[in-house]
């Protein structure tokens, strides 16, 4: 993981937090269409013929990783970047609508038997 | 959210929904071995900045001044179906990151409360922090090579839990004896469910 291509966004010496912030040009706070984002908020993208000129490398990177649904903290591991930062970058394409979530309505799964079930099937399968 | 426009894509658009499962305990109890022995991948380590008060950044205005850390989640995957997905969160082990807990928690199926016998005080204020919060939780005693063993019932007097919370002896390390204790807890949390309704 850590040979990942977003390693070049580690600096030890700078420490994590300078360069991934100038990312997201400060940004710390999610815009409104990410605000909802969990740490196991599957997000997916959409191939949309959207303009990605304004995109950053980062942006792009998020919506070739989320090709398949991945939950954000999987997306925030694999390009080394800390929640807060991917929660940012997410926003932004969520707005664009390039990358979608689970409908907010349903991203709380009640938790009832059935779900359970069949988690506890899942489990034993493995 | 922005959610699915028909004519955005063609393709197959589901999106799962997920669960989790939190793995908790001390430092050094083997949280993060017992996520690998059963995640799909190998586990990850994902991160959030923190104020050393212990709250989310909310500005970078003067942040330089302030005294920031990170703390480091470790997670694993089990796909259940195309529909649905396990994540399994291990607990940052520092004392210091017992908020970060109550993200973790939020909407979890159930928790393991991992212990060694070598500390069985670490695992107190886990077990206090889901009691408290009504999660159903498992005690799961990790059983190094080389560790005193005592029974079941020995350890349960010592971590002073109640007879309604399983008590399972494992091996971190142990793929099946891992899948144990993920079925126990989700037993656990099935039963308490049913005493509920």
């Amino acid at each position: 993981m850590s040979q990942h291509s977003g390693d070049w966004w580690y600096d030890e010496a700078a420490g994590p937090m300078v360069r991934p912030y100038a990312m997201v040009s400060g940004r710390t706070r999610p815009k409104p269409a990410g605000e909802d984002l969990t740490l196991t908020t599957q997000v997916r993208a959409l191939r949309t013929n959207s303009e990605q000129g304004t995109l950053s490398v980062e942006h792009l990177e998020i919506i070739k990783l989320c090709r398949k649904p991945l939950s954000v903290a999987e997306v925030a591991a694999y390009l080394h970047a800390p929640l807060v930062v991917v929660k940012v970058l997410l926003s932004d394409l969520i707005q664009r609508g390039d990358v979608i979530t689970r409908d907010p309505s349903r991203t709380a799964v009640p938790v009832d038997m059935n779900l359970l079930q069949k988690v506890l099937d899942g489990v034993r399968a493995i | 959210m922005v959610s699915v426009q028909s004519e955005q894509v063609r393709e197959d658009l589901s999106v799962p929904s997920s669960v989790k499962i939190v793995i908790a305990g001390g430092f050094g109890v083997g949280k993060t071995t017992m996520v690998g022995a059963v995640s799909e991948i190998t586990p990850l380590r994902t991160e959030e900045l923190l104020t050393e008060a212990g709250e989310e950044i909310d500005d970078l205005a003067g942040v330089e001044g302030k005294n920031t850390t990170t703390v480091a989640l470790d997670f694993g995957r089990i796909t259940i179906s195309s529909e649905l997905v396990l994540y399994l969160f291990g607990t940052p082990g520092q004392d210091r990151f017992w908020f970060m807990w109550d993200e973790l928690a939020v909407g979890s199926i159930g928790a393991v409360v991992l212990v060694d016998t070598r500390r069985l005080e670490a695992g107190f204020g886990a077990i206090d922090f889901f009691e408290r919060r009504r999660i159903p939780f498992i005690v799961a005693v990790n059983c190094f090579e080389g560790s005193h063993s005592y029974t079941a019932q020995e350890m349960r007097v010592a971590l002073d839990v109640s007879d309604n919370v399983p008590l399972v002896l494992c091996d971190a390390r142990d793929r099946e004896s891992c899948k144990k204790v993920l079925v126990s807890v989700i037993e656990h949390a099935m039963n308490r469910l049913d005493v509920m309704a």
